[in-house]
């Protein structure tokens, strides 16, 4: 009952932020200063043609009119029409969002594999050579421009040494397996299409590493200084002085309790990679939210650019709502407080 | 014992002058942005050549002795070229972080100060900045605006601000009622002296180590606006911009963007160095 409750809190807390959101992209969209009808049409477009684009897209009401219907469209998951592709916003969303969420859960999952071990292996070696690389490791994890380091793996990965595929999600050759997920490496697996699937998993190796050395970096950050709180604790002293293991030590008594501030890094990074997204996908031709929502900004194409802010934006608060719950779960404090 | 003496004192001295210089790295990182710093002054007397000046009989050519760093695809020298990009990037490191940390803390401080409904309407618009990645943001904002380096400045102090306005509240909420801050209030003292002359400068600790870490921040997310179109346009010699030019020559000609990334990678870890040693000196209790 008390969780129904939490839960519901968080869900109107969530819904209100979406309003301020939906506010702010809307606002955003009307002040710029081309003209979307010209930037569509092109300058040689007839007075009676912009009319009639306006009135097509509603840009000729007046503003509080035009909020109304696009914030009753969101309700009804409609995010109008694309000036660039002529589609429904929600329909490109909906092609273009699984190629980026499989994207960053893989990223996602590289960095967790490697910044957890990373983090535990250098607060055990704190001060020693093991700790000196992560440290250095992390450090410029958290200050590589990601779009450099993706042009830099192309040229050494794919140019130079020709072991990767340099951007797609797929060989030329290779036929997509059929839609169910959106996921590629899912659908392959469904579907049964070995070449799919080893053609989708090595597409993905150069864009997810690219994209999940930022959060690695934090990860291993945040496990490392937790680890180094948890290993001086008095607890830690009594499981040695029982004679337990260190191996049981570090994963059984250390790790389990430092890894309760790592997951609430894991979901704040969930930002970063949405934003990392967007460069990553130029660079690596990636066919993602990220990639829409630069060339759709380039063409002022204000209704898929309100559409993939949106999207982005409330894919970061239910993160931090999962993480919140997997937290409730975990640490009974939190269930009694 | 008199020796011991006058070096513990001297050693005391240096310790309370300037403890984050205890540390190397700082030192190192210190060095490095100095180093910037000087670059971006001086650019036009340590630039050995003019980094817009087209010499296209010297197109594409390797790190020699005559171009330290070679040059790109319009002959331009990219040693020059580099020079004055640390000029922008800090002059938009520096903009952005006093834009977005004025008005952020002037939010936090007022919504914390004041508590009630406009603590309340404050803090609400804050969560809803901090929703948004920031990039696609600054991408909406900075597109909205029209590609440009002031518009890509103005949208991404658009998205830092709100963690200035959180970290100051949280700050001003700790210190309100604190003893001295009562004595203020009892002598008369008005809101806004109490405010600037007596919260301010005991919640600055937190704001400082923030605005280091956004400095980097700030370079990087500028650098990748340029580099999708929406920042600096060429021929602005904007790091950025650079890595963008060199992207069709990367298997060929890779250090048309090899140096520019360097030298982000460097700028900003710098910065970040410099937080966390801010960090360790300011608040102990976050040190590990």
């Amino acid at each position: 009952m008390r969780f129904l409750g939490f839960l519901l809190r968080r869900i109107v807390g969530i819904a209100a932020v979406m309003i301020g959101v939906s506010v702010i992209t809307f606002a955003i969209s009307h002040v710029i200063p081309a003209d979307p009808a010209v930037a569509a049409l092109g300058d040689h477009a007839t007075d009676e043609q912009i009319a009639a684009f306006r009135a097509e897209y509603r840009l000729d009401r007046p503003l509080v009119e035009q909020y109304v219907t696009y914030a009753n469209g969101i309700l009804h998951g409609d995010l109008g029409r694309s000036i660039r592709t002529r589609r429904a916003v929600s329909d490109d969303l909906a092609d273009s969002f699984p190629a980026t969420i499989e994207l960053s859960f893989t990223a996602l999952l590289v960095s967790m594999l490697v910044g957890i071990p990373a983090g535990v292996w250098s607060a055990i070696y704190r001060g020693r050579p093991p700790d000196f690389i992560v440290r250095l490791l992390a450090l410029a994890g958290g200050s590589i421009p990601v779009f450099w380091l993706g042009l830099i793996v192309i040229g050494l990965f794919y140019y130079q040494l020709g072991w990767f595929p340099g951007g797609g999600r797929l060989d030329t050759f290779v036929a997509p397996p059929p839609t169910r997920t959106g996921l590629y490496v899912v659908d392959s697996l469904i579907a049964g299409d070995l070449e799919a699937l080893r053609s989708s998993l090595v597409h993905l190796v150069l864009p997810a590493l690219t994209l999940g050395y930022f959060s690695t970096a934090v990860i291993a950050r945040m496990t490392r200084s937790s680890m180094l709180e948890v290993l001086g604790q008095d607890y830690m002293r009594t499981a040695r002085a029982k004679g337990l293991r260190e191996r049981v030590i570090v994963v059984r008594h250390a790790l389990r309790n430092a890894l309760i501030p790592t997951i609430t890094i894991i979901g704040l990074t969930f930002g970063s990679l949405l934003s990392g997204a967007v460069l990553t996908e130029t660079i690596f031709s990636w066919p993602g939210l990220g990639r829409y929502a630069t060339a759709s900004a380039v063409s002022l194409d204000f209704p898929a650019v309100l559409g993939v802010t949106l999207l982005a934006a409330i894919v970061y608060p239910v993160a931090n709502l999962v993480v919140d719950i997997a937290y409730y779960w975990l640490d009974p404090r939190i269930q009694r407080g | 014992m008199a020796e011991r003496t006058v070096a513990s004192f001297r050693s005391a001295r240096v310790t309370a002058r300037a403890p984050i210089l205890r540390e190397p790295l700082n030192v190192l990182a210190l060095t490095i942005i100095s180093g910037f710093a000087v670059c971006a002054i001086f650019a036009p007397l340590l630039a050995p050549y003019d980094p817009l000046a087209q010499t296209l009989g010297s197109r594409l050519e390797p790190p020699s002795a005559e171009h330290w760093l070679g040059t790109d695809q319009l002959g331009r020298d990219i040693a020059s070229r580099l020079l004055y990009g640390a000029r922008i990037s800090l002059v938009i490191g520096v903009v952005v972080v006093a834009l977005a940390g004025m008005f952020g803390t002037l939010v936090g401080l007022v919504a914390g100060y004041a508590g009630g409904l406009a603590d309340e309407a404050l803090m609400r618009l804050t969560e809803v900045f901090l929703a948004f990645p920031p990039l696609i943001l600054a991408m909406a904002i900075a597109g909205a605006l029209g590609p440009s380096l002031t518009n890509a400045i103005i949208a991404i102090a658009a998205v830092t601000w709100a963690v200035y306005a959180r970290l100051a509240r949280g700050q001003v909420l700790s210190l309100r009622r604190r003893e001295y801050v009562e004595a203020a209030r009892s002598i008369g003292a008005s809101r806004t002296r109490v405010l600037v002359r007596h919260l301010l400068p005991n919640a600055i600790a937190p704001l400082l180590i923030q605005a280091s870490f956004d400095m980097g921040a700030a370079i990087i997310a500028a650098a990748g606006l340029s580099f999708i179109g929406f920042g600096a346009q060429p021929p602005t010699p904007e790091w950025g911009v650079m890595i963008s030019e060199g992207r069709n020559f990367i298997s060929t000609q890779p250090w048309l963007s090899l140096f520019p990334g360097l030298a982000i990678l460097f700028a900003v870890g710098a910065f970040n160095v410099l937080g966390d040693g801010l960090r360790d000196v300011l608040d102990p209790r976050l040190r590990r």
